[in-house]
Parts: structure tokens; C-alpha cells; sequence
């Protein structure tokens, strides 16, 4: 890869939700391409580029927890905010926890640490001074610093993820030896699609390693 | 309002004695616990409960700090009431139709009324069904998990109560024993403790996201008042004694950081105080000292060498 990056991302749990059980949420075994990027574009990202996630390195054997929270069930209703506004009043606008509450567990993995090999296009927002030699420095020296727009996150925001740049000339951890199929997992949202923005792809994990098709091959399927 | 020029990072270090910091609902309420190392643990939303809390109590009514994901009674309904008295002529209830804004700059507009009013929308962040993308705030503020220092011991007490629920209660142990009259009405009740256990937790402070919801130098210092305070006032029979013992802020010169925050919060150390020095709590040596009871039986440390040269700064807001 011309543009590769390649960043140790770990922490102490992670919760990368399954789609199809999002109520009682359960994590998929790996990081998914999409939790990848939002990792790559919490350190660095302009619209002039779009990261592309090539694979997922497992470093940490894969183990679940369970922890049960107690959540809110309702989203702020954009109704109610109008009408306050409206009225210049904030009366009734306010969610009730002890009212609206749903107790709710989370199936998490524990102890995750992965290597996200990844590499970036320019898309056609990029304008006269955007290249790639100049976004990839920018990306090397934020990661190599430690610096980010905002503390990555494994999944979820209260799950921090803590990251690492390898550099270039440097050899990879070692990844589990453990081969399995994962099933059809998610590769990203798309969201200018309006009906069905999820798009999947059948993950398998060769020797610790999760290969992510490019965007637009034919593996991915909506 | 200015959004703030710094990323912080932070590490809060806090105690219970004989109370439980926070019950697991999966475990009839036991105190957290990692099932892997017995460590206790402490939800983010949690503490995210007690500092809303907080600034409920400390900004009470006052413009731009109310909260919108409320706990319980609200005083602020009965200022309002008298509001209402004196608008007659708006409209009293609204009917909960379905809306949802026209276009982006619309949502936008809606977003910014949140954040401008409500203290943890500007925070935390929110997230709002207005159909545009959800809609969602990311706050510039992120709690992690707090987790104990060392695996913790919950105790399950047994308690009594000298008065039955119902008639019926009193009947069924009136049948049942055929003791004096003090253990009629007898009714037992459970409560499960910590003895004694510190955690930590690490929050991020992300300035960028702070441009975004507007979140200021004054909601900055109002969050370090409620780190430092908020067990304060969140007294019950459950939570025993519970004290924010430690807030260690590295404030960043730069906006985007200049240290990983994990090697930040490695220069953190906690160790066990044996006659005065320091012990690491993996050190095998210290297998025979007796547990933990108080903080002085914990040293904490902060390893402030060449912080300077790299451009962060030490802070302990509320002299902790």
C-alpha cells in the first residue's frame, strides 16, 4: 500500500454492536471496518479524504463480559425542542430517568487490543493543496504524538481507545493463532443511501487476521 | 462563551467505605464487580448521574445550566407555573405531533438551542430523533468505567425491620412462630457493602468537540467543582461514605494533545503504603499486609518529570 497506516488501537472493553440485537447489545467478536474508521478519522480526517480500512490485526484472545445498565429509552424529541423554542419556555423539556428507564446488558469483549492496517483516497471534495504525502505527515505525526480531535473510542464513547502508530519500518505484533468464520458482519453505513444503508460482508478471521474487502468489490453486499 | 484552546485528560480517584458504589442490576444489585480479577466496578453513566446531579443543585434555575435528562422532581416546574401565569396567551399544552425539522440548517438550529440551554446536552451530548442523521451531539467530555485499585471483598448484611409490609405479612409470621411478640412483625432485608475501595476513573476532554457544543471555560471549572463534589450530595443508606479523594487533570498546550493519554495516565501510580513507603499492588511482597480499610493504607503518585518539556500541565482542581 502506497498510503498504508497501520495504528495499535487497545483498552479495557469494547462493544462493537451487532445490528440485528442493538436492545440488549451484543458485540461482534471484532472490531468492524466502520469502528476502524471512525478510530483513523477521530485522529485525522477532512472531507478531501475517506479512510479505507484493508485489515484488522487481533492481538488479544477474544473474550466476552456482560455488564446491565440502567439507560434511558427515549431519544430528545425534536418536536418538544420546537415547541419550547417556540414558546421560550423550557417547561416539559426534559427527560424523566426515573420514569422512562430500561435496564439493559451488554454483552462487551474484554481486553481487546487490535492493529488497523488502513490506507486513504482522495475523494472529490479535495481541492488544490490537498495530496496524499500531505494528509498521510498529518496523520503519522498526530498518531505518533498521541494527539486526536477527540479520544478514539472502542465501539462506545465510555470504552476509550488508547492508540499507537507503527511505524513504517517496524515489524507487526503477533496476532491470536485462531482462525474462525464470523459470519456476516458489518462493513460500513453507508449514508447517502436512503432505503438500506448497512453494508455487509462475510468476515473470517485467517491466523488472527480479518481481511475487509475494498469498497465497491463484489464481497460486499447490502 | 469560547470554546476551550486545550484537551485535557483526567484521572479521578475515588472512595467508599462500607457502602456500595454502584449496584449491578444482573446481580440483585450486588456491588460491580470484573468476575475476571473480582475488581469493583463503577458505571460511566453512573457518574455521569452524579454530576448532572450536581449542577442541578449547584445552578439551580439558573439560564443555560438546566439538565435535560432529569432524576426525579424537578423545583424548577413550580418557577414555571408562575411563568405560564404570567403569559396567559401561550399556548398551554402542546400536542406531541410528529415533527421533524425541514433540512439540516434547521436541525442545526435545534441543536444549538440544546446545547445553549442544557448543561449536559453541552457535556455529554444528546442524541435527538430529528430525523436528520439522529441527530447527535458528541459532547467533549468522555467517562470510562471506573475500576477499583484492588480486587474488592462486597459483604452481604442482613438486615431487619420491626414492621410488616401488609396485614397479610403479619399473619403469615404470626402462624409461623410462636415467639415473643417483637419478631411478629419482624421483616428481613438485605444490603451489600464494600468495606473499603478505591477506583479510578479516566475522563477525556476533547476541545475540538467543544467548539461544536459551545461548551466553555466556565462549564470547564463547573465540571472539575462536580468531579470534586458530587458525593457530597448524593448521600443515601446505600452508598455509604463515598469521597472524590483525587482529581489529577493533564491540561494539553495544544488542542489536539502533545502525549498519548494512556502514557499519561501511566505516570499515575497507586501503590499500598507499607510504614511510609511505597509498594506496587502487584508486588508479591506485600501478600501479609492486611487489607485496605482508609486511603492512607494507598500512596498516589504523580510522576511529573519532564511533563513541561512536552507541554502538559499538572492540575488538581479543588486542592485534592
Amino acid at each position: 500500500m502506497a498510503y498504508g497506516v497501520r495504528l495499535k488501537v487497545w483498552g479495557d472493553y469494547a462493544c462493537f454492536t451487532r445490528p440485528e440485537m442493538k436492545v440488549e447489545r451484543v458485540s461482534y467478536d471484532v472490531m468492524t471496518p466502520s469502528a476502524a474508521r471512525g478510530i483513523l478519522e477521530a485522529i485525522h480526517w477532512k472531507p478531501a479524504i475517506r479512510w479505507v480500512v484493508d485489515a484488522i490485526h487481533v492481538l488479544e484472545p477474544i473474550r466476552f463480559q456482560s455488564v446491565r445498565r440502567n439507560e434511558v429509552g427515549s431519544k430528545a424529541l425534536s418536536g418538544k425542542i420546537k415547541s419550547a423554542m417556540k414558546r421560550g419556555d423550557l417547561g416539559r423539556l426534559q427527560l424523566r430517568v426515573d420514569e422512562d428507564r430500561q435496564q439493559r446488558a451488554s454483552t462487551v469483549l474484554v481486553k481487546p487490543a487490535y492493529v488497523i492496517e488502513a490506507n486513504f483516497m482522495l475523494t472529490e471534495k479535495a481541492g488544490e493543496d490537498d495530496n496524499e504525502g500531505k494528509h498521510l505527515d498529518t496523520f503519522n505525526r498526530r498518531a505518533g504524538r498521541g494527539q486526536c480531535f477527540h479520544q478514539p473510542c472502542l465501539g462506545t464513547r465510555e470504552f476509550a481507545a488508547h492508540f499507537e502508530l507503527i511505524a513504517p519500518d517496524a515489524d507487526l505484533p503477533a496476532s491470536i493463532d485462531e482462525s474462525r468464520d464470523l459470519g456476516f458482519m458489518l462493513w460500513d453505513i453507508d449514508h447517502h443511501a436512503k432505503d438500506r444503508p448497512s453494508l455487509f460482508f462475510r468476515a473470517a478471521l485467517e491466523s488472527g487476521v480479518l481481511k475487509v474487502p475494498r469498497p465497491n468489490s463484489p464481497e460486499i453486499r447490502r | 462563551m469560547s470554546p476551550l484552546a486545550n484537551r485535557y485528560d483526567f484521572a479521578l480517584i475515588f472512595e467508599v467505605t462500607n457502602g456500595n458504589p454502584n449496584g449491578d442490576p444482573d446481580a440483585g444489585n450486588l456491588p460491580r464487580l470484573d468476575p475476571e480479577t473480582n475488581k469493583g466496578q463503577v458505571s460511566d453513566v453512573s457518574l455521569k448521574r452524579k454530576i448532572r446531579n450536581y449542577v442541578e443543585l449547584a445552578r439551580a434555575g439558573e439560564e443555560g445550566f438546566h439538565i435535560y435528562v432529569q432524576d426525579g422532581a424537578i423545583l424548577n416546574d413550580q418557577h414555571r407555573k408562575a411563568y405560564r401565569a404570567l403569559r396567559p396567551d401561550d399556548p398551554k399544552v402542546d400536542k406531541d405531533a410528529k415533527l421533524n425539522p425541514k433540512d439540516d440548517a434547521e436541525a442545526i438550529k435545534l441543536r444549538d438551542f440544546m446545547c445553549l440551554n442544557f448543561f449536559d446536552v453541552r457535556t455529554f451530548g444528546a442524541v435527538m430523533s430529528t430525523g436528520v442523521n439522529c441527530g447527535q451531539v458528541r459532547g467533549p467530555v468522555q467517562i470510562t468505567f471506573a475500576t477499583s485499585v484492588e480486587p474488592i471483598m462486597p459483604l452481604e448484611i442482613t438486615i431487619t425491620r420491626m414492621a410488616a409490609t401488609n396485614e397479610a405479612e403479619k399473619k403469615q409470621k404470626a402462624e409461623g412462630e410462636d415467639g415473643d411478640g417483637r419478631t411478629d412483625n419482624r421483616t428481613m432485608g438485605r444490603k451489600h457493602i464494600v468495606p473499603y475501595g478505591l477506583y479510578v476513573a479516566h475522563g477525556f476532554i476533547s476541545s475540538k468537540f467543544s467548539e461544536r457544543t459551545g461548551f466553555s471555560q466556565a462549564d470547564l471549572d463547573l465540571l472539575w467543582e462536580a468531579l470534586c463534589n458530587m458525593f457530597e450530595h448524593d448521600r443515601s443508606a446505600a452508598r455509604g461514605e463515598m469521597a472524590t479523594r483525587k482529581l489529577i487533570v493533564f491540561k494539553h498546550e495544544n488542542a489536539l494533545g502533545n502525549a498519548p493519554a494512556h502514557v499519561l495516565f501511566d505516570r499515575v501510580k497507586i501503590g499500598r503504603n507499607v510504614d511510609g513507603a511505597f509498594r506496587a499492588i502487584d508486588d508479591k511482597g506485600i501478600g501479609n499486609e492486611p487489607p485496605a480499610r482508609k486511603f492512607s493504607d494507598y500512596v498516589v503518585e504523580v510522576d511529573e518529570s519532564g511533563l513541561k518539556d512536552i507541554g502538559v500541565e499538572v492540575h488538581y482542581p479543588g486542592g485534592l
